[in-house]
């Protein structure tokens, strides 16, 4: 039994259909990254996964004791408005809140908890400091911090070097590959096929035609070549 | 000064007074908790809407009337909240135009209905009580101060209790989902708290200055503080700090109540924004 495995989803907004007949599994170590085109479905596959927006048709479920809301997750784009006063620690602790369940507070485990989380993110520093104040790679720290709370098993990360600067973006996959490397297994949207091929072990292109298979076959097949030819001509 | 402290005193051995300074420092409170929440998740207007819908429920219960009018004020703008939600979510009607059409209906209605079947010879003033609070948070019956304290203490008691989940759905209500919070219920719960205050705000302020209450002492709380548990506590304290002294200057200047309550907020406000902006140059 795979941590995660989606059967045959169709996924859409009502009644536009987004994509059709998806099938792949995840298995516990894996670090799976999503590729295609703008408005492929990436994000939407990723809110079905988290039951946020539930598949027009097929089946999602996991294994090996995986909950859906035991799911850490990186959004897109933080719905956050810009005036929001929130400090570091207390995003980094709302990441608990699955875990609060109908206590009032938090506890001392969740608290050390948070703390853990970011002394992994190397933001301990900043645990007073308010978010709107922080650059944007810090800003995506505080919420792999928080997603790190929500999860020991497995991370949805979307696009998450979205807007940071190289060597940001360079220091955060390296994050991402160390936390991959204690066991959590990683799903990651991504727009940069270069990094992909080069962190992830599996490879899920989404468009037509949809490609799923390990690193090394998608690099042999026509469709993964051609679309690494293509996105180093854009450089 | 001492004058004016002896005139403070005596004031002080009326009953109704005290009354006003319980009820207004409890509604004080409860208005800044939530307000912070609904400030962040745009949900002021909401705040604005109901104020109307609850005047339409208090013409009707004038008329009809009530011995108690919360009877009819709360459950109506209670389910005019859980709608003014629901359509929010819906699509197909834009939120803000449903809120526009419900609240200047139920202004419109409300007025109708006092000035065809109120017995009142001074309908105008009745009418502007309502609107602006003049003189309601000095007339409270024992009984009605008792409604108050004990709807206070379930909106502060909901807040405390919910508190996380409530930054956890203000902040990034898809994470809070995800982590399996009932996000629905949270707002619905929301939705009927807001209603709640609006209610008890209406004898503060009256209807058309509520949203006031709500939004003023958050706004100026966050130009200030930066984390979100600071921010509620500032603008408990700054709230509770304006109804006060609003209520102090009515009674001793003989100003209406609710227009210089708001007026010490938008006071208030304007000091907050201008710490803030220092703070901002020197850091
Ligand atoms: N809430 C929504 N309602 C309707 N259509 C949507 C919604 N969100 C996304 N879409 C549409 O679904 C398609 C896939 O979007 P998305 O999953 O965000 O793509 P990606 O993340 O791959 O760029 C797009 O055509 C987009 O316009
Ligand atoms: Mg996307």
């Amino acid at each position: 039994m795979a941590l995660l495995t989606c059967t045959n989803l169709t996924l859409g907004y009502e009644g536009k259909k987004v994509l059709e007949g998806l099938s792949f599994s995840v298995n516990s170590g894996d670090y799976l990254c999503i590729v295609g085109e703008n408005g492929a479905g990436k994000t939407t596959l990723m809110k079905a996964i988290l039951n946020l927006h539930p598949p027009l048709k097929g089946d999602i479920s996991t294994g090996e004791g995986l909950k859906h809301t035991e799911i850490g997750y990186l959004p897109q784009h933080t719905e956050v408005q810009r005036d929001f006063p929130a400090s570091v620690r207390e995003i980094v602790l709302s990441g608990c809140i699955g875990r609060q369940g109908l206590k009032p507070f938090y506890n001392r485990e969740e608290k050390n908890l948070a703390l853990h989380s970011m002394k992994r993110m190397g933001i301990e520093n900043l645990s007073s400091e308010c978010y709107r104040d922080l650059s944007g790679g810090q800003q995506k720290r505080v919420l792999l911090a928080r997603a790190l709370c929500a999860t020991q098993k497995m991370l949805l990360l979307d696009e998450p070097v979205a807007g940071l600067d190289p060597k940001v973006t360079q220091e955060m996959y390296e994050l991402i590959k160390e936390l991959n490397y204690t066991g959590i297994t990683v799903i990651m949207i991504s727009h940069d096929v270069r990094a992909a091929i080069r962190y992830a072990s599996h490879i899920l292109h989404i468009g037509t035609p949809v490609f799923f298979g390990n690193k090394e076959e998608y690099i042999n097949s026509r469709l993964g070549s051609r679309y690494i030819s293509l996105s180093e001509c854009e450089l | 000064m001492t004058a004016l402290i002896e005139k403070l005193i005596l004031y002080f051995s009326y009953p109704f007074v005290r009354y006003a300074l319980i009820v207004g420092v409890l509604t004080a409170l409860c208005s800044s908790l939530f307000g912070v929440t609904l400030v962040l998740k745009r949900f002021s207007f909401i705040g604005d809407g109901l104020s109307h819908v609850a005047f339409g429920a208090m013409s009707v219960a004038t008329v009809m009337n009530l011995t108690d009018n919360m009877l009819l004020i709360l459950p109506v703008t209670m389910l005019a909240a859980v709608l003014l939600l629901r359509t929010g979510q819906n699509s197909k009607i834009r939120g803000d135009a449903a809120i526009a059409m419900i609240s200047v209906g139920a202004l419109g209605l409300g007025y109708l209905i006092m000035n065809i079947f109120s017995a009142s010879s001074n309908l105008t003033g009745d009418v502007c009580t309502t609107l602006f609070g003049s003189v309601s948070i000095l007339t409270l019956t024992e009984a009605e101060v008792l409604t108050g304290i004990i709807l206070s203490i379930i909106v502060i008691a909901v807040f405390f209790i919910f508190y996380n989940k409530i930054f956890a759905i203000t902040f990034d209500e898809d994470f809070a989902r995800a982590s399996g919070i009932n996000a629905n219920r949270y707002n619905l719960v929301i939705a009927i708290v807001i209603a709640t205050i609006i209610v008890l705000a209406m004898k503060l302020v009256g209807s058309l200055l509520i949203s006031a209450l709500i939004v003023f002492p958050a706004l100026s709380s966050m130009r200030i503080y930066k984390n979100f548990k600071s921010v509620i506590i500032f603008s408990a304290v700054l709230s509770i700090f304006c109804a006060v002294v609003g209520l102090f200057t009515a009674i001793l200047a003989g100003t209406p109540v609710g227009p210089t309550i708001v007026t010490a907020n938008i006071l208030v406000f304007l000091i907050c924004s201008a710490i803030g902006r220092l703070a901002k140059r020197t850091t």
